[in-house]
């Protein structure tokens, strides 16, 4: 019952990560297309004033994700990281590679710089998600067994390597969509048309490789495509799919308004649909939630543990999103630091 | 990469990999750590100073530790996320079997972490907008979160140091988990007290050290002063508490790890009247050749008595006990701390004697010196600790219930290595970064404060906080501590 209880709190978890970290690792995706230094300055600029505040706060959920795999599920989460190794290596080092490349940006001046930092920052934005995603896709696949040593066969088949596409794909659509509503924020008109073209695309992506994952999770991975076509997991299919259409429809809108909800709808409730159909298994037919669930007294105080840090976090974090999407926050400048004090220095 | 030579004979391949990944990236990451913990907690020190005297000074002081913090956070941030991935990409087998008994602290860890996360961008880019008031007292939790996070990890840790709150079934798999026991585990307290206040002395010296060389450099101005005293009294206060703690420490370790406490002075028999060794090598043979032998002292310190009887590394079979070499780092790391923090306590003591006779600051070139090694230094004790309580805890990852090769990932031992050589470089260019990026801060503050750049017209010079029309928006690209305006892009 708690372990139930406890797999969905994984999910919610991996869904938050996918969504708020995904929306940065969709920056850095969009931050690597932009162009050239001088082409793609007003979108990078507005990329890195947009995530500054935020970004560090999106991406410690993938902390939260770790933590709930090994305390809860320790089984589950050695034979990932026993299966999944090289994914999830590559992963952990463009996740370094990514948030060093973003923080050394910001404070660096010249050009040779700022492109070095920006371009580790960009592919390490397309890597972690396609690797993360792969893994996801060996797990959904039933390749992650107590047997599976790691191999590329465990990462390097249909399912894992569509996952993985999707993953970026997702990440692109939602980076787009907050972009463009942040530009239509920070009143760049140009922008904002600029980012809904491209979360257009973006969705157009995500929706022919959603189709090809269901045509190949057929025969790819049996346990999650029933679970994906029927019941509960259907539902959230139909959800993502609604999402989707009205993702699109409010980005053609002039307003734009609640774009950002339907994009995070639209990844949500995918991930939500996934965990669904793989029910009753953390590892389609191999390893049920029950297996792999750690002693109840640990499930318990993991669910206590989580309880208390949402009383706390819950209103820490709107109170952040709030106060950044109200515009109180604002980076110190150069123009802060040398304003006063300055006089009496000898 | 300290424990690189110690493989055991018939450990797998991929130990050797494994441990070097693990100390490298470990290594690495507690250099920030201090800066984590404490620099927070010194920055509100100065900021609320500021703005109780008005001081713009200590406010400038303020803002600009801020904006180190968040590039150091950020590294963390990254450097602490690789270590979870790493325990299962490399002890998959310790978090297979314990991760439900000790991980619940990881838990408390994570979401103190993410606490801090969110103050932290709050207090950062709160500078601006915000108005003073709610500004400072939003930053206030930051170091109660940072306080929570080490909570969690030091929980964890000590419990790999004394593991309890389970009892073993037929297979040898916890079950019966008691997770109030698996927390408060007893070496918990004085492990957690003693990383604390090591943090906050660190920090301190650290933060002082930098405007103690600028002082050697005859910038003797109020800003450096204020940026030196500050850091500097509340490491100096702590200095000699951590010199208890310490002592309590040891004596815990004494009487609950005892093989590891014979590792640490490196005593072969168990015996009365052990003499101390100041460094020293041990030999598979029990001699010990260099060092400084003092005659009865090891008892003396472990129990207050000649008497004391100390256990020595041969009460446990071999295989159950750090090796000579093992033993040997151990004692020196042990050593080079304790060392370190009595040069601390008598650089603290010699600031304390001029303070309460002069009322001011030492004037000697000497004391500056000293001050600004002081930072390096407790680096350095920092890390020896480190190595002093995990080399000591060899060969077991869980004392006493499995060893670091059951742990270890089934991965070959080529891709650990290629693995391990691709993070050493990504961890040199991200170090290397962060270093450049924090000597570049430094330049362009100097080259602020010499009057180089232009003064913004009031009300900013007036009022550090409140809206910023005067500020073309052209100014503020792309946060962060100072960006340059998007004209410096060609």
């Amino acid at each position: 019952m708690i372990a139930d209880v406890m797999a969905v709190v994984l999910l919610l978890a991996i869904a938050a990560y996918a969504c708020a970290g995904g929306t940065d690792y969709g920056a850095g995706f969009w931050d690597l297309t932009a162009g050239g230094a001088e082409r793609g300055r007003r979108p990078r600029r507005l990329i890195d004033h947009a995530m500054a505040p935020v970004w560090e706060v999106n991406n410690v959920w993938l902390i939260f994700v770790l933590v709930i795999m090994w305390t809860g599920f320790p089984v589950f989460f050695q034979r990932v990281f026993t299966a999944m190794w090289l994914p999830l290596a590559l992963a952990a080092v463009g996740t370094v590679l990514r948030g060093a490349g973003f923080a050394l940006r910001k404070p660096a001046r010249r050009l040779a710089g700022r492109r070095l930092y920006g371009a580790v920052f960009a592919v390490a934005s397309l890597l972690t998600p396609f690797f993360l995603g792969a893994a996801a896709g060996g797990v959904a696949s039933g390749r992650v067994t107590a047997a599976t040593r790691a191999s590329t066969d465990a990462w390097a088949n249909p399912t894992s390597v569509l996952f993985g596409l999707l993953a970026v794909a997702a990440t692109a659509s939602l980076g787009a969509v907050f972009l463009s509503a942040d530009a239509r924020r920070f009143a760049e008109p140009q922008l904002d048309g600029y980012f809904r073209r491209r979360a257009l695309g973006a969705l157009a992506a995500v929706a022919v490789l959603a189709v090809i994952t269901l045509f190949v999770t057929h025969g790819d991975a049996p346990h999650t495509w029933h679970g994906l076509t029927h019941g509960a997991g259907l539902v959230f299919v139909v959800v993502s799919a609604l999402a989707t259409a009205a993702t699109v429809w409010l980005l053609t809108r002039p307003s734009g308004a609640w774009s950002r909800v339907a994009a995070v709808g639209v990844v949500a409730s995918a991930v939500i649909a996934w965990g669904l159909a793989q029910r009753p298994y953390l590892v389609p037919t191999s390893l049920t939630v029950a297996e792999g669930a750690g002693a109840d007294t640990s499930l318990r105080w993991l669910g206590i543990v989580t309880l208390v840090a949402l009383v706390l976090v819950v209103p820490a974090v709107a109170f952040l999103y709030w106060l950044d999407t109200h515009g109180e926050l604002e980076s110190l400048t150069d123009a802060d630091l040398r304003r006063s004090g300055a006089g009496d220095q000898g | 990469m300290h424990t690189a030579a110690l493989v055991l004979a018939d450990a797998p391949a991929q130990l050797l990999p494994a441990r070097s990944m693990m100390a490298f990236t470990l290594a690495s990451h507690i250099i920030l750590v201090p800066l984590g913990v404490a620099l927070p907690l010194i920055t509100l020190i100065m900021h609320g100073y500021g703005l109780r005297r008005g001081d713009p000074t200590a406010l400038l002081l303020a803002r600009r530790w801020s904006a180190v913090m968040a590039v150091q956070f950020a590294i963390g941030v990254v450097t602490g996320t690789v270590l979870s991935f790493e325990f299962g990409l490399l002890w998959p087998g310790m978090m297979g079997r314990w991760g439900d008994v000790f991980g619940i602290g990881f838990g408390v860890e994570a979401w103190a972490f993410f606490l801090e996360a969110v103050l932290i961008a709050i207090y950062l880019y709160g500078w601006r907008r915000l108005p003073a008031r709610t500004h400072f007292l939003l930053g206030l939790p930051l170091p109660a979160a940072a306080l929570l996070g080490a909570f969690g990890i030091l929980a964890a840790n000590s419990w790999m140091n004394t593991p309890r709150g389970f009892t073993l079934d037929q297979a040898g798999n916890p079950v019966d988990v008691d997770i109030w026991k698996a927390v408060f585990t007893p070496m918990f307290g004085p492990q957690y007290w003693h990383f604390v206040v090591a943090m906050l002395v660190t920090a301190g010296y650290v933060t002082a050290g930098v405007y103690a060389v600028g002082m050697l450099r005859g910038r003797r101005d109020r800003y450096h002063r204020l940026g030196f005293t500050v850091p500097f009294t509340l490491a100096a206060v702590f200095t000699p508490v951590q010199f208890m703690l310490g002592d309590s420490i040891a004596r815990q370790v004494f009487q609950k790890q005892p093989v590891k406490f014979a590792a640490m002075e490196i005593v072969w028999k168990t015996d009365t009247h052990v003499p101390e060794y100041l460094f020293g090598r041990l030999h598979p043979d029990g001699s010990i050749s260099g060092g400084i032998r003092i005659p009865q002292l090891d008892s003396v310190l472990a129990g207050f008595h000649t008497d004391t009887e100390v256990t020595g590394l041969t009460s446990v079979p071999a295989g159950d006990r750090p090796t000579p070499t093992q033993a040997t780092i151990a004692h020196w790391t042990f050593d080079i701390m304790v060392g370190i923090g009595s040069g601390l306590a008598l650089l603290a003591l010699w600031y304390a004697l001029i303070w309460l006779r002069r009322r001011r600051l030492p004037r000697t070139p000497w004391f500056y010196r000293c001050a600004a090694v002081a930072g390096v230094a407790s680096v350095a004790a920092v890390e020896c600790g480190w190595i002093t309580t995990e080399v000591g805890r060899q060969p077991w990852i869980v004392y006493q219930n499995m060893r670091v090769a059951e742990a270890v990932t089934s991965t070959r031992a080529g891709s650990l290595w290629t693995t391990f050589a691709l993070v050493v470089v990504v961890y040199v260019f991200v170090f290397g970064s962060f270093l450049a990026v924090l000597l570049r801060m430094r330049t362009r503050w100097r080259l602020d404060d010499a009057g180089g750049g232009p003064r913004p017209p009031a009300p900013e010079t007036d009022t550090p906080y409140g809206p910023r029309s005067t500020v073309p928006a052209d100014a503020t690209p792309a946060g962060g501590g100072s960006a340059p305006p998007t004209g410096s892009r060609p």
